[in-house]
């Protein structure tokens, strides 16, 4: 049953901090999100960390723990040895606010630049029809929560914030596989995604497939299919031939 | 004091479903619209709706329509819904939905292509447009996308914590930044409240941090009324073990894909509970219950997708009565029901629920669930037609309003009570502004200084009460005193403490400074949590019946006396605490009416 457990958490903002130590009290079937909840209630009233739904469905508890990008709701406390101390710290890919709390605005700005749907016109009858199949290339890729562990994780940015400019992360890249696959959409966002989103600086480690909570394929599924399509429009030589001449539709 | 200012035409408070659906409406008539939440965007609390969006489309069931669906919605409800909130929103889902689509979300398919629609409680045909069982994060990053391509101002991580209002109506909000502390006010002649329930009043509830009753609490003090607060959803699928997940939401779908309820000694129980009120539409064996899944027009509805408030009631009846698990719940099983391929693919995400937080394969074994707070049917009273409240220039759409629903919710309603509310509210909110253009009042100085200085007070305090403390105490009072089943003599001892708790929270002090500082934001949630547990203690005391989702002991019955009035709750001018009064239902017409007699 109960058991009190050693936790390091890193507390402190922009201007530095450390890991303080705690001894906290530790339930059957409790996760990691369960005991930073009872450090503030009894020990840290004003301990900084963003949370929402407690499930696994939102994706704003995300810290890194033992220096592994997680969501802290699904981190079963059990996962550790009782005499294991468990460290957490915030996300290291973000600037720090305060505690376990970062500035992931970095995200909020790629968004607003990816060019939104464009649908085809609608049928007769008012109605959208797709085929199951077709759909769900794209839904593999909405089941995304937003969590960031993907960006946290993506060795492009985590140590490297001269890339944050030209680079959007795996979290935007299958952002533009899925509109790039996306049954109603008639845009064509391939350039872009090479130019504006570099593309091109992913190597497709598959760092960011490990650590998705959704269990998306990112690499497998989004990015390197979107590598092969961009690849085709750039290099294949008849696109381009008949890109030139009109007898082709550009796209 | 250091604010930050803003003008706008239409202030939207709150970034889920509603909120974000009024502010795409609003900024599309050309409005100068901005939204403030408590979270980063896409992490409301819409974003954990699993089944659907009702919609009458008629994609599966031809025989569907919005007739339909508001017969069902009115029956749900026990008849105490506004008829023109329930009719609007029948009329208007479908359209609702399939904008949606314009905008990117991709919803599962019929064979033929279109919107496939699932099964669910109280709802005669299949009618819930879904995604899976993560409808709600589709909903929410579809709206999300959509406001972020038209470029709406969004607040992020801000808290308002006072309407600004003078005799004429809203001038504005105040709030701060979570991040910094700092105070910013946001003047504007319409203000739409979006900021969704109460459920964090509750000890066992399936809702976020962010269900404080902000909403209802600002609409009250700028002068604004509340109505049906008595009315309360326990959803009868909450997880109950192990203790870290107890509430977490399990969703209707499992029981409109087939799911079961099962007692400790493995009986179907729910054929022991069905009220005459549904007993025409109710299955009366297993065998016609398990045809109707394919058959609907010979076979009526299993008595496991009985509207919400019965199964509930239901659940807890078998608890009591000593036939529920270890823990005190129930069984339910789609397990031995259905092939786990089949299960995988229609609740992915339950089956990621069970086994990443309870070490259950839902595929292999049942799942013990109990009832867990969920919804409340109450909120701002409105005009049905525009969402504006008795204050002009303050609307409020989604959870935070009240009518639309009566005495209790249909399952999958509330995803397209939001579209349809949300888009009506946002339309209305920017027509009230353009409307004042020319003629628009300051926000008055004094009102502001005294805001910052209310915010500022737990800080001012030393040695007070730890907020942690004091909101426990809440929850524990209202789960165990003012829940599924009530009694005079528990309320008015409820009401008692709430008043205890009252000056507990005068004098609480926080710790630390401004900046993220979880302690004082939650120092500020607490006043509102004690406002509408007062509101819905009172309520609930004053009805002197049983009907969906308010259940007194000690009148067991639906009485007909109140089958036809409403309680609204305001604050008088200088009040200390709400007013309670009985208002007559708004008259339906006969055509509706009709309706309801097939």
């Amino acid at each position: 049953m109960g058991y009190d457990a050693t936790f390091r958490v890193w507390r402190g903002d922009a201007s530095g901090g450390d890991l303080q130590t705690f001894t906290v009290e530790v339930n059957e079937g409790e996760v990691v999100l369960d005991i930073v909840h009872r450090l503030q209630a009894t020990q840290a009233g004003d301990l900084a960390v963003r949370w929402n739904c407690k499930a696994g469905k939102c994706g704003s508890c995300s810290a890194e723990v033992n220096g592994r990008p997680r969501l802290m709701c699904l981190t079963r406390m059990s996962t550790f040895a009782e005499d294991e101390p468990v460290t957490l710290t915030p996300l290291r890919t973000f600037p720090v606010i305060r505690d376990l709390v970062t500035d992931v605005s970095y995200n909020y700005e790629k968004a607003a630049q990816i060019p939104a749907l464009v649908p085809r016109p609608r049928e007769a009858d008012g109605s959208h029809r797709m085929q199951q199949v077709d759909v769900e290339r794209s839904q593999e890729f909405r089941k995304c929560i937003e969590c960031w562990l993907c960006q946290d994780t993506c060795h492009v940015i985590r140590d490297h914030e001269e890339n944050k400019r030209s680079f959007a992360g795996p979290r935007f890249l299958i952002r533009l596989a899925e509109l790039d696959m996306h049954p109603l959409d008639v845009a064509d966002r391939r350039d872009a995604a090479q130019e504006e989103f570099g593309l091109g600086y992913c190597n497709i480690t598959k760092c960011c497939s490990e650590v998705c909570p959704e269990g998306i394929h990112l690499t497998d599924n989004g990015i390197i299919p979107l590598k092969e399509r961009v690849a085709d429009r750039r290099y294949d030589p008849l696109t381009w031939l008949g890109s030139k001449i009109g007898r082709r539709p550009r796209s | 004091m250091e604010l930050e200012r803003h003008e706008y035409d239409v202030v939207v408070v709150g970034a889920g479903g509603a909120g974000l659906r009024a502010a795409i409406e609003a900024s599309e008539t050309g409005a100068r619209t901005a939204v403030v939440c408590k979270s980063l965007l896409g992490k409301a609390h819409t974003v954990m709706a699993e089944g659907g969006i009702a919609a009458a489309m008629g994609n599966t069931w031809p025989e569907d329509n919005w007739r339909v669906h508001f017969r069902d919605t009115m029956r749900g409800g026990k008849m105490l819904n506004h008829w023109r909130m329930a009719q609007l929103h029948a009329q208007e889902a479908p359209d609702r939905v399939l904008e949606l689509e314009d905008w990117g979300a991709l919803f599962d398919r019929t064979p033929d292509g279109l919107i496939s629609q699932r099964d669910f409680g109280g709802h005669r045909y299949a009618r819930l447009a879904h995604v899976g069982d993560r409808t709600g994060l589709e909903l929410i990053r579809t709206l999300q996308q959509r406001t972020v391509a038209l470029g709406i101002d969004v607040y992020m991580e801000c808290t308002v914590t006072r309407l600004m209002h003078d005799e004429d109506g809203v001038t504005g909000a105040f709030g701060y930044w979570r991040e910094s502390g700092r105070f910013v006010v946001w003047q504007a002649p319409s203000v739409v409240l979006a900021t969704g329930g109460i459920g964090k009043a509750y000890k066992v509830t399936s809702n976020s941090w962010e269900y404080t009753g902000d909403g209802h609490s600002l609409a009250l003090q700028a002068g604004a009324s509340l109505v049906n607060m008595e009315f309360v959803q326990f959803h009868p699928t909450g997880m109950v073990w192990p203790p870290s997940v107890r509430g977490l939401l399990v969703t209707e779908s499992v029981r409109g894909d087939g799911g079961i309820l099962k007692n400790s000694a493995g009986n179907r129980f729910m054929f022991d509970y069905i009220p005459d009120y549904f007993r025409k539409e109710t299955a009366e064996s297993e065998e016609e219950a398990d045809r109707w899944y394919t058959d609907k027009t010979n076979n009526r509805r299993p008595p496991e997708l009985l509207p919400r408030d019965e199964v509930a009631r239901a659940i807890n009846s078998e608890v009591k009565a000593g036939r529920g698990t270890e823990h005190g719940g129930v069984w339910l099983d789609i397990a031995s029901r259905r092939p786990a391929e089949y299960i995988r693919k229609r609740l992915p995400s339950m089956y990621h629920q069970f086994k990443e937080l309870a070490d259950v394969d839902i595929t292999r074994e049942a799942m013990e669930i109990g009832p867990t707070c969920h919804y409340v049917m109450g909120g701002v009273e409105v005009d049905p037609d525009t969402q504006e409240s008795r204050l002009p220039g303050l609307f409020a759409a989604g959870e935070v309003a009240g009518g639309m629903h009566g005495s209790n919710r249909l399952g999958g309603n509330s995803l397209s009570d939001l579209l349809v509310f949300g888009r009506r509210a946002g339309l209305a909110a920017a027509e009230h502004a353009a409307k004042l253009a020319g003629a628009r009042t300051e926000v008055a100085e004094g009102a502001l200084a005294d805001a910052a200085a209310a915010a500022l007070a737990p800080f001012d305090r030393d040695g007070g009460e730890n907020p942690y403390a004091v909101q426990q105490d809440l929850q524990s009072t209202m789960h165990d005193l003012v829940g599924i089943i009530r009694t005079r003599a528990e309320m008015e001892q409820a009401l008692d403490r709430i008043a205890v708790l009252k000056e507990r929270v005068a004098n609480l002090s926080v710790e630390g400074h401004r900046q993220y500082n979880p302690g004082w934001h939650l120092a500020l949630d607490l006043p509102h949590l004690l406002v509408v547990s007062e509101c819905i203690a009172r309520a609930a005391l004053e009805r002197e019946e049983s009907r969906g989702g308010h259940t007194r002991d000690d009148f067991p019955a639906a009485d007909d006396a109140w089958a036809h009035l409403n309680l609204v709750l305001d604050l008088p001018p200088g009040a200390d605490s709400v007013r309670v009064t009985r208002q007559p239902l708004p008259q339906m017409p006969g055509d509706l009416a009709e309706l309801l007699e097939s």
